[in-house]
């Protein structure tokens, strides 16, 4: 009988993601760890997980101006976003699904819980998408830039704009979901959702205006790249060899 | 060593991400009048044990068998056509209840040469949540294998049963997942 691969990822870094609980997000204070978290021995059951699976059933759908299938393009400011998904190591990471959701130009999610905020919605505008990385770890989509809109934490609040990633990656351990940010955006600084990664790694959820992607006369580009978690270079119980 | 890239920080869900990340049907993992069809349900309970209404579990199990579908596992066990061993479940916004339709995974290597006891690993994300936290679903009739499993032998004693789904009735378990207190449920960090 073959034996499976059992392969050796580093660990989640800790030190770069948010903590369970944030009370400046105030939601976070109850609905987080407060038992320290039991480290376990990686195992098949971990070092497998299902974004393979994921990708062999999930097909591409990245042009959320045109992909509602009513024939007539969203509003608002058209946009490029691509970037790679790499491991900590900088390999590309290919096949991998990049699932992603977004209110509209006005801020306004296409979701029945969103009933506060009277921004219109855009019947040509969903704000969905998905993409297969391709050999290099690629992804791309063309969409609308998203508006920022005002949630009820505290006094006033506004969440920047903002696009949610969603990404498995090869392994359990690397599920990673985040949001992404547009660089010079005034309310960034405001915010406790984007405030709650350690200020070392802020900048890493921002992506960048480039004007290499950008295409003349069609829409403005922006590059934004991910990182997961990656294999370990030497796994640890080899690192004195 | 050679210098890492820094990771890219998680960051919450939050309420909308019903749009993309489930779609009716994806808690199914095998058609009704599936051999060996099992339902898991329960809820996610907030520090004040108050049901959260918009939780996102994943799950991630192997066939009955007990192979994965995944390119490392090389291993000569039937794979089932159209099982991805993948699923998603919201809580309902009116009960805060979740259910997975599956089946229950054979047992998998455990790091020492032996066999796991049957489990199912399950990621729980939500609005409120900075990071997705990791769990394990453990079944309440496999006394024996679940005895000698390694991971639930680490545990201290006390903390073991939250990680053991309860047969409620023939073919169903109940698995309800704790933030916060004594009874909080074992998150793992891998």
């Amino acid at each position: 009988m073959s034996e499976p691969v059992i392969r050796h990822y580093g660990p989640k870094a800790y030190a770069d993601h948010p903590p369970f609980s944030y009370p400046d997000y105030r939601s976070t204070v109850k609905r987080s760890p407060t038992h320290d978290l039991i480290r376990i021995v990686q195992t098949l059951s971990e070092t497998t997980g299902p974004g393979p699976a994921w990708t062999e059933i999930s097909e591409e759908d990245t042009d959320l101006t045109t992909n509602t299938g009513t024939g007539s393009p969203a509003i608002g400011e058209r946009i490029i976003v691509t970037g790679r998904v790499l491991d900590e190591n900088g390999h590309g990471l290919p096949g991998t699904v990049v699932e992603i959701w977004q209110p509209n130009a006005s801020g306004r999610y296409a979701h029945w819980r969103e009933t506060e905020f009277p921004a219109p919605l855009d019947p040509n505008f969903v704000g969905v998408g998905q993409c297969l990385t391709d050999d290099h770890g690629g992804y791309r989509f063309t969409t609308i830039k998203p508006g920022p809109y005002p949630w009820g934490n505290h006094p006033n609040a506004w969440r920047p704009a903002h696009i949610h990633f969603s990404i498995m990656g090869p392994s359990l351990g690397t599920r990673l979901v985040t949001q992404m940010y547009f660089p010079g955006d005034p309310l960034i600084p405001l915010d406790p959702i984007f405030n709650s990664a350690p200020p070392h790694a802020r900048s890493r959820m921002i992506a960048t205006y480039d004007h290499e992607v950008t295409e003349a006369n069609w829409a403005l580009g922006y590059r934004w790249d991910v990182v997961l978690r990656g294999e370990l270079a030497t796994p640890m119980d080899e690192r004195d060899d | 060593m050679s210098e890492l890239l820094g990771q890219t920080p998680s960051q919450t869900v939050g309420p909308y991400y019903t749009l993309r990340l489930f779609k009716e049907g994806e808690n199914v993992l095998v058609p009704p009048g599936h051999p060996g069809r099992i339902a898991i349900q329960g809820r996610v309970l907030d520090g004040d044990r108050n049901p959260i209404e918009d939780a996102l579990l994943e799950i991630w199990q192997a066939n009955s068998a007990g192979r994965y579908r995944h390119p490392d596992d090389h291993r000569e066990l039937a794979l089932d056509n159209g099982f991805t061993g993948f699923g998603r479940a919201i809580t309902d916004f009116e009960t805060g209840e979740y259910i997975f339709e599956t089946v229950k995974p054979g047992r998998v290597p455990d790091a020492e040469g032996a066999f796991q006891a049957p489990h199912i690993s399950l990621i729980v994300q939500g609005r409120g949540m900075l990071n997705p936290v990791f769990t394990r679903i453990y079944f309440s009739d496999e006394d024996e294998a679940n005895r000698d499993d390694l991971i639930l032998r680490g545990l201290p004693a006390a903390r073991r049963g939250t990680l053991i789904a309860e047969l409620v009735e023939t073919a169903v378990y109940r698995f309800d997942v704790l933030f916060q207190g004594e009874d909080e449920t074992v998150f793992f960090d891998f």
